[in-house]
Order: structure tokens, then C-alpha cells, then sequence
């Protein structure tokens, strides 16, 4: 199945990812080729089999309800590009 | 003194043949004049690993030993406090991680010494260690070939005696297809055996953590430090677990082994092929009955493996925004496009690739054909292992069709690149332990044999390997030239 030029610039945007117009047909290429590569699925038949959400089949564990860390947020902020005053700065995003 | 294994090191410190400190300083001056040539590191902690070895060697005068005073490596999706932590990337090579990951934390408790943290394919994503942005790591069996990926920079130190072993993660081949290209040891432990935390996650259904080494035995010397339930990563599991280093040597007398058909077809070259035929004689020698079986949907492990792994990655690799850690843009004009830019800047192709198919397969309209599609088939993978180990008690195989190829010779075909891992994805589908040890040569360049056990059998595994290597010496043969 070929992927349209427009679904790869779709799928880009929905992954919040900025793709230059000469690596677009590259991508078109490639994920085409791995989408008719993963296509190879359809040759199982797969009625009526519970799809596998964990390879063990176990279940998340519970704990009880309680602060079990400490703040940290100045360690934290060390590797973020802009903060002020606590908060991470972002560009305007209200006029 | 690079030459030892990590048990053989363990007992000289303790009989005081030679101190930590010495060790560490002849190994820091390997990497200095060796590692120009293969970029197996991408940050050497010199200073702090000599410091670490002065303090083990005071308290191996006091009688300590076990691992004090052992160097290892870290491969660098291992957040190590205060250290560079980068991933193969460069979205993150300006982070400096606040937290130790709880295998770090652990194995440097049980007294062994960071030398530094080796380089990976960019998030661990590739077979090839070529997808990092640090570089290619050279293979220093033939410094023109790949030493397989990802975890290709741990493979190669190990392989080059730059360090007696390394930690890496396997999320579908990642120890296991490089440590049979490197002509090393690595084992990939059941899902769940080793905690994830601070692990930087790729796929977080697959992802386990292990290590590369010379012997077997020395891989379970650093698995029973590294194991073990952790209330810090909630897929862990809760189970007792044994001493791997005293279940070594037992007979294999009466052990089943099982041989996949589907893996020893025409896919595999034949001097491979040859070299796993002769394993299963040293296990037929050694008391093992070998029996041929089939594990009929294993064929579309690969293609459930691009649907599973690419959407679990988009989903995690969510996390990184360009606000709170990581690489961010220049002068964004607004926050869409901080995100889109810091994300396109910071990420190099075959992760854009993989963020972008995982996006697809998770899309409105196509969830239920491919996802929930490939959840089934994993379901049916994993029956084929569950009901081929109700006869036989190990899987033994080819671990690469393939010795190492030559740098740059797959680059340009995802698709190729992916069916590296042909023979190793299938069993993190399934969940279970793998490891890979050295078997033999095909024109000068190492291969492995693959051995599977059930979930939680790690021990059984490691005796296999571990008899394989008293009656054999692929694992004790090293690179030479400069690396001798």
C-alpha cells in the first residue's frame, strides 16, 4: 500500500514532528515499504484470540495510597532550557 | 590484566594479585588509545571510576569481596546521576540525569566501578549500532563492519577487552544479536526479572535489561546483583530469585533441547548453519537429546514486532517536548512549533521513522487493523513457545543469519535492517529469557548460538551456556592486532 504525501505530512503533524518538503518523499518510501512489510499480518488467522496486553498475562500491582517521594523540582528543572521563578517558560500560547 | 574474565577479576582482587585501582587505570589508558577506533563510549567517567576504585580497594583490604572493585560500563540508556545521559541521541545530549537507574544503583552497591556509558543506536533503535548520533561503533573483529545493535557500543568494549563486561537492554534482539556479532555473551532475562526504572523507554511491553560479558558464568556473577522485584517499576516482578552462579555446572544429562525447523532454513547462511549443528553435537555429548520442533507462527514475528514496538515508542517518546528536558529549537514562533521543531531537530531518522509508523498503526481507522491485529498474533507467538516447552526444556539456535556486515551495507532499507533480528524478536514477543553465546567462526568473524528457556528459567539457560563453554573456547577467543 503507498501512503499518499498527504497522509505522511498527517501523520507528522499528529506526531508533533517538523519533516522538511525534500525528506517527505523519503518518508513516503519508507513507510510504505514497512506498512506493506507489517501487511504480512493479515495471513493469520486470528478469530476469536484475545489480543495479549502483557507478555506474562499479569496484572498491575496496587499500592497503598501514600507520598513516596520527595520535591525535587529545582534537580529537576536543571536540564529544562527556559524556567523562571519555578515554571517552565513557553512560548506565548494566550494573546 | 584485560584479558580476564569478570570472575577471574573478582578473585584476583580478593587474593590481592592486583588492586582496583591498578585495573582501572590500565583499562582508562585501553580506552584512551583504543576506543578513537571503535566509538564504543560515549562518555568515559575516568576521574570518578579511579576515586571508586581507591575506595573498593580499602574495603577489599577490609575483607570485602563479590564484586568490589570490578569495572564495568553502562550502556547510555541507563540514567546515572550526575552523568551524561543520552541515549544515542541528540535530544538528549544535554541531559544530565538527577536519578540512578535502580540496575546502576544496584550494581554499584554490589561494589563494581562505572567506567563510563557506552553508545547505543539513537534510543535503541536499530541492529546495526549506525542510528546513533555519536557515530558508528566499528566491530573490532573488522573494524569496516557493524558490531550489531543496539546495544553495539557495550558489545564492542567487551569484544575488544576494553572492559570485562557491560550492562545493555534488548527490547528485540538489542544483547543478544550483537553480543553473537561481537563473539561475546549476552542474556536478555524474562520480562519482569530486571527493574525498568530509569531505563529510558523504547517499548515498554518488550524493553528488559541485561548484560554483555566473556562467559555465562560471569553473566549470572552480575544478574543476581541486578535482579529482583522493584517497588519503583510496577511491571517488575515479585518473585524470589536464585543464586544463578550456584546452579552453574549441573549435568545436562536428561535436558530436552529444542530446535526450531522454522530457523534452520534457507535464510540462514550455511557456515552458520554448520556452526549451530555443531553446538547441538557438544550438547548431544554433554547428555542433552536435541529434538526438532516448530513454532508455526513465528514467521510473523518481525512484522507483529513494526507494529507492536513503533506504537509503543510514539506513545513514549511523547515525552520528549523540548520544555522540560532535552534538545530544544531556536526562537520558536509559537508552541506548536517549539514542539515540532525541537522534536524534527532532535531526532535522527530511524526514529522519526518508528514514532511515525507507531502514530499510523494507533490512528483513528487503522487501530483495529494493525494493532489490535499484531496484539493477536503475539498472543498466538507466545502459545507456540508455551506449548513447544511442554516437551522440551531449552530452544537452542541461530542468533543472526548472518555474521557482521559491513558499515553502511543496510542503512538505506529499514526493512532489511529489520529482519536482523528474524531469530531474537520472537522472544520478547513471548516475554521469555534469551541469551547468545559464541559458537564459532564464518571467514574470520564471530557468530552465536541462541538459547531460549521458559519464563523465569534464567538459571537453566546460563548452565546450558555455561556447560557449552567448559567443553568449548569460542568464548575465550579475543580480537588481536591492536587490540591483543
Amino acid at each position: 500500500m503507498k501512503l499518499s504525501r498527504h497522509e505522511v505530512e498527517s501523520i507528522a503533524h499528529l506526531a508533533r514532528l517538523e519533516i522538511s518538503a525534500d525528506e517527505i518523499p523519503v518518508y513516503v518510501d519508507n513507510l510504505s515499504r514497512i506498512i506493506d512489510f507489517v501487511q504480512h499480518l493479515d495471513e493469520a488467522a486470528t478469530d476469536g484470540v484475545t489480543p495479549m496486553a502483557h507478555p506474562l498475562n499479569m496484572t498491575q500491582p496496587l499500592r497503598p495510597d501514600v507520598v513516596s517521594e520527595t520535591d525535587r523540582r529545582e534537580l529537576y528543572q536543571q536540564n529544562a532550557a527556559a524556567v523562571e521563578s519555578g515554571l517552565y517558560l513557553v512560548p506565548r500560547v494566550l494573546e | 590484566m584485560h584479558g580476564m574474565t569478570l570472575a577471574g577479576i573478582a578473585r584476583a582482587l580478593r587474593d590481592r594479585e592486583f588492586s582496583s585501582e591498578e585495573l582501572v587505570r590500565h583499562l582508562l589508558e585501553r580506552i584512551g588509545r583504543l576506543d578513537g577506533e571503535l566509538n564504543a563510549f560515549i562518555t568515559v567517567t575516568g576521574e570518578a571510576a579511579v576515586a571508586a576504585a581507591r575506595d573498593a580497594d580499602a574495603r577489599l583490604a577490609g575483607g570485602a569481596s563479590g564484586l568490589t572493585g570490578v569495572p564495568i560500563a553502562h550502556k547510555d540508556i541507563f540514567c546515572t546521576a550526575g552523568v551524561k545521559t543520552s541515549c544515542g541521541s541528540r535530544m538528549l545530549d544535554n541531559f544530565v540525569s538527577p536519578y540512578d537507574a535502580t540496575v546502576v544503583e544496584r550494581l554499584r552497591e554490589a561494589g563494581t566501578i562505572m567506567l563510563g556509558k557506552t553508545n547505543m543506536d539513537e534510543f535503541a533503535m536499530g541492529s546495526s549500532n549506525e542510528t546513533s548520533y555519536y557515530g558508528p561503533v566499528r566491530n573490532p573483529w573488522d573494524t569496516g563492519r557493524v558490531p550489531g545493535g543496539s546495544s553495539g557500543g557495550s558489545a564492542a568494549a567487551v569484544a575488544a577487552r576494553l572492559v570485562p563486561a557491560a550492562t545493555g537492554t534488548d527490547t528485540g534482539g538489542s544483547i543478544r544479536q550483537p553480543a553473537a556479532l561481537a563473539g561475546i555473551t549476552g542474556i536478555k532475562p524474562t520480562y519482569g526479572r530486571v527493574s525498568r526504572y530509569g531505563m529510558i523507554a523504547f517499548a515498554s511491553s518488550l524493553d528488559q535489561a541485561g548484560v554483555l560479558t566473556q562467559t555465562a558464568e560471569d553473566a549470572a556473577l552480575l544478574l543476581n546483583a541486578m535482579s529482583g522485584h522493584d517497588p519503583r517499576d510496577s511491571t517488575s516482578v515479585d518473585a524470589p530469585v536464585p543464586d544463578y552462579a550456584a546452579g552453574l555446572g549441573e549435568s545436562l544429562e536428561g535436558l530436552t533441547v529444542g530446535v526450531v525447523e522454522e530457523f534452520m532454513n534457507e535464510g540462514l547462511d550455511p557456515a552458520n548453519a554448520a556452526a549451530i549443528e555443531a553446538s547441538l553435537k557438544v550438547l548431544e555429548g554433554l547428555g542433552a537429546k536435541v529434538r526438532r520442533i516448530s513454532l508455526p507462527n513465528i514467521g510473523l514475528s518481525v512484522p507483529t514486532y513494526y507494529v507492536v514496538a513503533p506504537a509503543e515508542c510514539s506513545s513514549n517518546l511523547s515525552r520528549f517536548d523540548g520544555i522540560r528536558f532535552g534538545y530544544r529549537a531556536e526562537s520558536p514562533r509559537d508552541l506548536e512549533d517549539l514542539y515540532k521543531r525541537s522534536r524534527g531537530e532532535g531526532f535522527g531518522a530511524e526514529v522519526k521513522r518508528r514514532i511515525m509508523t507507531g502514530t499510523y498503526v494507533l490512528s483513528a481507522g487503522y487501530y483495529d487493523a494493525y494493532y489490535l491485529k499484531a496484539q493477536r498474533v503475539r498472543q498466538l507467538i507466545a502459545a507456540d513457545f508455551r506449548q513447544a516447552f511442554e516437551t522440551v526444556d531449552v530452544i537452542v539456535g541461530p542468533t543472526s543469519p548472518t555474521p557482521a556486515f559491513e558499515l553502511g551495507a543496510k542503512v538505506d532499507d529499514p526493512v532489511t535492517m529489520y529482519l536482523n533480528d528474524i531469530y531474537t524478536i520472537g522472544v520478547n514477543l513471548a516475554g521469555l529469557p534469551g541469551l547468545s553465546a559464541p559458537c564459532g567462526f564464518v571467514d574470520g568473524l564471530p557468530v552465536g548460538l541462541q538459547i531460549v528457556g521458559r519464563a523465569f528459567d534464567e538459571g537453566r539457560i546460563l548452565n546450558v551456556a555455561h556447560r557449552f563453554q567448559q567443553e568449548t573456547d569460542w568464548h575465550a577467543r579475543a580480537p588481536g592486532g591492536a587490540f591483543a
